[in-house]
């Protein structure tokens, strides 16, 4: 009964999407406000209903329910709690009504927060979210219908890939999918923003806190999902550029500019026609990203299985909202009023330049992922487009931004200086100048643009600081006034400034990480020891241990630093019978930012096992970066203060700054 | 029927939720404007005035600019009119009361299973089941190989249960297994093969026919593999081959072989067919009542006509302790304990002689959960 409701459910979401997606615009085009209503209702509705459908498919799992083809192949008595729900989505059609369910819980939010919005953008926006709701429905009742059922249920079922036995997929997916897909909310305004051929400095208010939400979630989801990768591959890596990575980076580069494009519109009622199209696209990327995932055009760890008609529906899907928001957007974009022009100099223009870069960075993803695709399906050739090409493209555009970073909130709305900027900023420039010259005399060899990148990130943090401190007068002001000012300083400068740092912080972790990194690869046996950056790591015991679903081959290493006992690691193998395949749980030892990595290899016949050691200084440091980032979000999204551009007048006096 | 009528139950929820909406035919009270935003925006830069945030030339030229805006706003606001027809919302009404069930019940039946009931896993395992045993005999079985894993006897007994349960990618391991630690034969040849055939869908694979001509090689009578090698010859087209294969089975077989109607079966259908058909093939019995969809009914009754056959022989050959141990397990499985004890009691009489085999079959006993 529970799968025949969940199922049920999922159809009756479906039916309600489809009126929620044509008699609101019937409504907008007849201006009658009952019918516009009906949007409001109706997505509330579909939210409930696709609850109600996603939690009685965790309830299948959590009952281990295995009539349900989609529990069976996925599921494992034995399996703990934990992972019997996060289970839920760690396969191609839990995964879908994730999906579909965060979708519809935008558009609820939508539904019940949008009182602010008119009713006819509100109707529209629902109506939008309702065609793509639509669409993902057919898919997945179609193609992948986690609700399908065996008439003799199997006695035990397959059991989830161990990989993805983790505490990370219940975070990482749920995370970049509230990202993803929300995004789709921005898309949605877009569309109805050219559907009423009328946009203007409000509506970039009105779809701020919506592209923030999915911005913030998908900074998260992505830095997340780095991590898992890291500890879990047993390689040490935590970017690979990975056709999937780079799905998840190009939306978020999108969005990033979106965020940024959004502001000057608020503000100055300009990069109108530019914000929509960013809009667009960056919810367009993140379709793509989906459908490179699913449809089995791409195999990683996330393809969990591929189905051309899943691919075909995928790409119909992608062809119908891509093809035809873009052709709508050709086809209104001229009409709708073009904002102001505006100085080079001034903060304007340095979000175009960001802009600029941004989307260049993006397109260069964007190539470096499909390139290597359309070759092998015109010529046949299989190319692999890896980190060399995008170290040499995505670096190049990423500097000269970090540079500029600094400068934009310094710059004043419509009138800049950027001399004056300059000015300021030589604090952080001093500050920068020294960490690299003390680097320079610290390390001995390695890469020469390790210590001058450093020297960038740090002029980025210093920018970011010196922003803060110009804007509360701190060290010119008495302290409590510094203070008093700080406090009621616009929420969304300090997200700013804490995001801006955030991309120095993770620049520092990178840089750090991939030039000082030390490791050792060897075989060991009990009692060997194993030296690698000033550690002295002792294989004591290997022993075996029989866990819930698994069997587990555990080495213990005592950590000694000097003669000095530090610490205990224990890395292990884990063999899953169920599935016949084996994971490698690495070993962390963090000291500050770094970390000690050990992961273990294939045992030889003579007893010797394979192991990989790592010393990672200030790797930390690439995640706190993004949530960094993500917290000056948050801090963003909770200002509610005035965003109008107001001209800085020539001789306005210092420290009186222009409104946020 | 309670399921008809939560069915029923939701979707008049639904129903209920477009209509909602319509029941008013004014605007409602809570909309936004463009212009509720400048006035907003006009209204914060007093408080940041007043909080020292901004200047006051700033604020007066930022109040300029969000006035013009506002004048903006203000002019293309949209003189919809206050009132929806009546005439609309019933049109909305009626695709609502008549749509949405007819659009989710189209929808629904050709993808649901509506008679299909639960099945948690904690309920099975209460419920008396003649499956329950079985499942934790198996449990029972991989648990000790876990541990033990060059038990060649317990891979012996384990394989050919996986098979049964439709886990044939398990199987194949256990049969290579059996075959590493219990020695290579004949029949665990062609027990391998079977499996492999099996979890490829019914179709011979190179690799299964590989099986089982080694077992032919071992042993020219092994009826299994030439079965299926006559049934790689008809998948491989070569319907003619297949047909010498049987035909040569059939004439070395004794009159009462259980098998022979099968073999004819497969005879008549490549000699009987002018084009035999590739990718139907007949499964042996195990991989046939592991398929899914087969009637409940028809099953068991495939299952009691196997173990009959097993008893049987049984009775004219005493000596086979591995097929008193299959006709033991057969009978714990369909749920027929008498009949087990029994059988347990005819196996240890036939081999009472034997010191070797006596522990083989206790081993084996114990193996599967039963007091030795």
């Amino acid at each position: 009964m529970i799968a025949e409701s969940g199922h049920y459910a999922l159809v009756l979401a479906l039916a309600l999407a489809l009126i929620q997606s044509t008699v609101p615009i019937l409504g907008v085009r007849w201006r009658d406000p009952a019918l516009m209503n009906v949007s409001r209702s109706t997505a509330l509705a579909q939210f409930m209903f696709v609850a109600v459908s996603f939690v009685a498919l965790v309830m299948l799992y959590v009952t281990s329910d295995f009539s349900v083809v989609n529990v069976y192949e996925n599921s494992h008595s034995s399996k703990p709690l934990l992972y019997k729900i996060t289970g839920v989505w760690g396969n191609h059609e839990g995964s879908m009504l994730l999906w579909v369910s965060i979708l519809a819980l935008f558009g609820g939010l939508v539904a019940a927060f949008g009182n602010n919005l008119p009713l006819s953008l509100r109707a529209y926006v629902l109506a939008v979210q309702g065609w793509i709701a639509s669409a993902f429905y057919l898919f997945i009742l179609i193609t992948s219908n986690p609700f399908l059922r065996i008439a003799s249920p199997p006695i035990e079922g397959r059991d989830l890939n161990p990989v993805l036995q983790d505490i990370g997929l219940a975070v990482h997916p749920p995370m970049l999918y509230l990202g993803y897909v929300g995004f789709s909310i921005s898309f949605s305004f877009a569309v109805a923003a050219l559907l009423e051929g009328r946009i203007d400095a409000a509506w970039a208010r009105w779809v701020r806190p919506w592209t923030l939400v999915a911005w913030i979630f998908l900074t998260l989801g992505i830095a997340m999902g780095s991590y898992w990768a890291y500890y879990e591959l047993g390689w040490g890596g935590w970017w690979f550029w990975d056709p999937v990575e780079n799905a998840s980076l190009m939306p978020w580069l999108a969005g990033t500019a979106l965020l940024h494009s959004a502001v000057v519109m608020e503000k100055r009622n300009a990069l109108k026609v530019w914000t929509i199209l960013l809009s667009i696209l960056t919810f367009s990327l993140s379709l793509l990203g989906a459908f490179l995932v699913r449809s089995g055009v791409l195999t990683s760890v996330h393809a969990f299985a591929t189905d051309p008609t899943r691919g075909v529906f995928i790409l119909l899907i992608l062809c119908i909202f891509i093809g035809g928001s873009l052709s709508l957007y050709a086809f209104r974009a001229s009409a709708l009023k073009q904002g102001g022009l505006f100085a080079p100099i001034s903060r304007e223009g340095a979000l175009v330049l960001n802009n600029l870069f941004l989307t260049a960075a993006c397109a260069t993803v964007l190539i470096g992922t499909l390139y290597p695709l359309a070759l092998e399906v015109l010529t046949g050739d299989k190319i692999s487009v890896g980190a060399p090409f995008f170290n040499l493209t995505f670096g190049p555009l990423f500097l000269p931004l970090m540079i500029a970073v600094p400068f934009g909130p310094l710059l004043a709305w419509k009138r800049g200086d950027l001399l004056g900027a300059a000015q300021r900023l030589t604090a952080a420039g001093i500050a920068a100048l020294l960490a690299v010259a003390m680097l320079w005399a610290w390390t001995r060899g390695g890469n020469a643009f390790a210590p001058l990148a450093i020297g960038l990130a740090v002029f980025v943090i210093g920018g970011a600081l010196t922003d803060l401190a110009e804007r509360t007068g701190l060290f010119r002001v008495p302290f409590t006034t510094a203070a008093r000012r700080a406090r009621g300083l616009p929420r969304a400068t300090w997200g700013s400034a804490f995001a801006h740092a955030g991309v120095g912080v993770a620049l520092i972790g990178i840089v750090c990480e991939t030039t000082w990194n030390s490791e050792y690869i060897g075989s060991m046996r009990p009692d060997d020891v194993a030296k690698i950056a000033g550690y002295e790591l002792k294989l004591e015991d290997v022993t075996q241990r029989k866990g819930p679903n698994f069997s587990e081959m555990l080495a213990q290493f005592t950590v000694s630093r000097d003669g000095q006992r530090l610490s205990e690691m224990t890395p292990s193998k884990r063999n899953f019978a169920a599935r016949a395949s084996s994971t490698t749980e690495a070993a962390l030892l963090t000291n500050g930012a770094s970390q000690l990595y050990i992961s273990l290899g294939e045992t030889a016949a003579d007893g010797a096992i394979a192991v990989r050691i790592y010393y990672k200084p200030m790797v930390l440091l690439i995640w706190w970066g993004p949530i960094l980032m993500a917290f000056g979000g948050v801090l963003s999204l909770s200002d509610r203060r005035l965003r109008v551009g107001a001209p800085k007048p020539a001789k306005a006096a210092r420290g009186l700054q222009a409104a946020e | 029927m309670t399921l008809w009528f939560v069915f029923a139950l939701m979707t008049v929820a639904a129903i209920f939720a477009v209509l909602w909406p319509l029941r008013r035919a004014g605007r409602p009270q809570s909309e936004g404007s463009e212009a509720a935003v400048y006035r907003d925006q006009l209204g914060e830069i007093d408080r940041d005035v007043a909080s020292g945030l901004i200047g006051s030339t700033e604020a007066e030229a930022a109040r300029v600019e969000i006035s013009r805006r506002l004048l903006a706003a203000r002019d293309s606001q949209d003189d919809a009119p206050v009132a929806s027809s009546v005439r609309l919302r019933r049109s909305a009404a009626m695709l609502a009361l008549i749509g949405l069930p007819i659009i989710a019940v189209a929808t629904y039946l050709p993808l649901g299973s509506p008679r299909l009931g639960d099945f948690p896993l904690a309920q099975r395992a209460r419920a008396p089941d003649a499956a329950q045993p079985f499942e934790n005999m198996v449990a029972q079985v991989e648990a000790h190989l876990e541990k033990n894993p060059t038990d060649g006897r317990g891979w012996n007994v384990l394989a050919p249960v996986l098979a049964r349960l439709g886990r044939f990618d398990e199987a194949v391991r256990a049969y290579r297994n059996s075959i590493t630690y219990n020695g290579d034969s004949s029949e665990r040849r062609s027990d391998l093969g079977e499996a492999l055939a099996a979890a490829a869908g019914g179709v011979v694979t190179a690799e299964a026919k590989t099986e089982f001509e080694r077992a032919v090689a071992m042993n020219a009578d092994e009826v299994k593999a030439s079965y299926f090698l006559g049934l790689a010859a008809e998948q491989d087209g070569r319907g003619s081959e297949a047909a010498s294969i049987w035909r040569a089975m059939l004439a070395k077989a004794p009159p009462d072989a259980p098998w022979r109607p099968l073999v004819q079966a497969a005879l008549a259908r490549v000699g009987g067919a002018p084009v035999p058909l590739p990718g139907a093939p007949v499964l042996s019995n195990e991989a046939m009542a592991a398929a899914k969809d087969m009637k409940e009914a028809d099953r068991s009754e495939m299952i009691r006509g196997m173990v009959e056959r097993l008893a049987t022989r049984l009775k004219q050959n005493g000596d086979d302790v591995e097929g008193w141990l299959r006709l033991v397990r057969a009978y714990m499985v369909m749920g027929d304990r008498d009949k087990a004890r029994s059988a347990l009691g005819d196996a240890r009489q036939a081999v009472a002689n034997d010191e070797a085999r006596l522990r083989e079959l206790n081993e084996g006993l114990k193996n599967l959960g039963l007091d030795g």
